[in-house]
């Protein structure tokens, strides 16, 4: 017997769909934010000459970068009360924790980005009597964050799908409220289908965005780094 | 008194010993012409001169001013220095996401703080020096190798340098951009700047320079006059260097 596909349960259900979906785009939007902000401050830390701000962020980075997403969550929302009494909300913990695996993440784009600088442009800066701040802030950084674009856009897409996770520790994000609907009309086909479209289009767009852009930097002969 | 005076200059990058006791004095308005075969540490020397590369012994006084002590330079220290002795270097280093008058106006805004106004009045004082004035909004990548060199140049002068330094200024144009580029540094020794020259052109270093050096095994090897170097070589390596680069006419 054939089945009989029927959405009208979920369209019923669009409004807590929405409100995922925000969500899912808040977790998002606010974890890459904070995530630009930290892997930039990572980046100038591993460059720096200074061990003492090098190895540190050397550690946070390697540590975010090879442990899976999940068990970072489960660590901030489950372990981080246990050992330092912070009781973070999942919204919190989910924000936490991505920003900073983004910021490792980050980290690497900016330092291939900046190293993809050729050592010319420094020599110029130089010679004109900037310091190292004022040439990594008006030289180098202007002419490498052009370059990292495109990854900053995949890792975009990359995060977002990532955040799915905090379903687990009962955020309500997009699959969160989906699973919530599937259970409650008993229509997990329809519900997955529509959340997994939802996905795609947003994904989708901005991935198109991403293309775009590398194409035009393409075309003035800029190069790019993942 | 010497502009410039490097004592027992030495700089090692690992294993190999590229400067070997430099001694050198700068007169106000000398123009020093450095030849020497490729790898010989021409670069190297200009670069420890304004300290783009740290000399691992020895003294470079400027103005009567120690610079150092060796191994504890100073950033705000080295960052005068650099700006008293502009550099030129082969390959322009120009800063592709800004025009040309960005670029010169870059260390004013950046390094003196100067307002916009008078950065750029400045700027476009030094284009019209290296004859670029109508090139003022024109990105580097449009620009020929000559006026990204020239550009470069007025990017160099803006800062008032009290020396400058030019490392293979030409070397990187096709034959046809050197001359406009030669002339631009002409024009500056016809107004008595002091200045070092790393160069292969030894025609005009020869009519322009008011001494040469000649650069090996990391020591000055010969110096003297063009005429005493070029024409009248008293050491074998010179002769020998001078001889391989036979095209070159008085
Ligand atoms: N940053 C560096 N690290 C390691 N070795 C270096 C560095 N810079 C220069 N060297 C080495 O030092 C030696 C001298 O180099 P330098 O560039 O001063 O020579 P040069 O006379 O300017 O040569 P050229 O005519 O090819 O420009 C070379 O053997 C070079 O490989
Ligand atoms: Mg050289």
């Amino acid at each position: 017997m054939a089945y009989q596909w029927d959405f009208t349960p979920v369209v019923a259900n669009a409004p807590l769909l929405a409100q995922g979906l925000v969500n899912t785009l808040k977790i998002t939007g606010v974890s890459l934010g904070c995530g630009l902000v930290l892997g930039l401050a990572f980046a100038l830390m591993r460059l720096s000459p200074r061990p003492w701000l090098r190895l540190p962020a050397g550690f946070v980075i390697e540590v975010f970068r090879t442990t899976p997403p999940l068990v970072q969550l489960f660590w901030v929302f489950f372990a981080l009360p246990l050992i330092a009494g912070i009781e973070l909300t999942p919204f919190m913990a989910a924000i936490v924790t991505f920003s900073i695996q983004s910021g490792a993440f980050f980290a690497e784009v900016f330092r291939a980005g900046i190293q993809s600088i050729e050592r010319g442009q420094w020599d110029g800066a130089r010679a004109i009597g900037m310091n190292h701040a004022q040439a990594m802030q008006r030289i180098i950084l202007p002419q490498a964050i052009k370059r990292m674009i495109p990854a900053f856009l995949e890792r975009s897409i990359e995060l977002m799908k990532t955040t799915t996770l905090v379903a687990t520790i009962a955020y309500a994000d997009l699959l969160f409220e989906a699973n919530e609907i599937s259970q409650k009309t008993f229509r997990p086909l329809e519900t997955f289908t529509v959340v997994a479209l939802i996905y795609f289009v947003v994904i989708f767009v901005v991935s198109l965005l991403a293309r775009q852009l590398e194409r035009r930097l393409a075309v003035s002969g800029e190069n790019t780094v993942h | 008194m010497s502009l410039l005076q490097v004592r027992g200059l030495t700089k090692r990058f690992g294993k190999t010993d590229v400067l070997r006791g430099i001694d050198l004095d700068v007169q106000p308005g000398e123009r020093i012409a450095i030849l020497g075969a490729s790898g010989s540490g021409k670069s190297t020397l200009l670069r420890c001169l304004n300290f783009m590369e740290m000399p691992d012994v020895g003294t470079v006084t400027l103005d009567g001013k120690v610079i150092g002590p060796s191994g504890k330079y100073r950033e705000s220290e080295l960052t005068q220095v650099r700006q008293r002795v502009g550099m030129v270097f082969q390959q322009f280093n120009l800063f592709p996401h800004m025009t040309a008058v960005g670029n010169v106006m870059e260390g004013l805004r950046t390094v003196r703080r100067q307002s916009k106004a008078e950065a750029r009045t400045r700027a476009e004082k030094e284009l019209a020096r290296v004859g670029l004035a109508d090139k003022a909004e024109t990105y580097p990548a449009h620009l020929s190798g000559g006026q990204k060199q020239r550009v470069a140049i007025a990017r160099a002068l803006a800062m008032d340098p009290e020396m400058l330094l030019f490392d293979e200024p030409t070397s990187a144009l096709d034959p046809e951009l050197v001359g406009e580029v030669l002339n631009v540094i002409r024009s500056l020794a016809d107004e008595g700047r002091t200045m070092l020259l790393v160069t292969h052109e030894l025609g005009f270093a020869y009519h322009v320079a008011t001494r040469i050096i000649f650069l090996a095994d990391g020591t000055i090897h010969e110096q003297g006059t063009p005429d005493e170097v070029l024409k009248n070589p008293r050491q074998e390596r010179t002769r020998a260097f001078l001889a391989s680069h036979k095209q070159f006419s008085f």
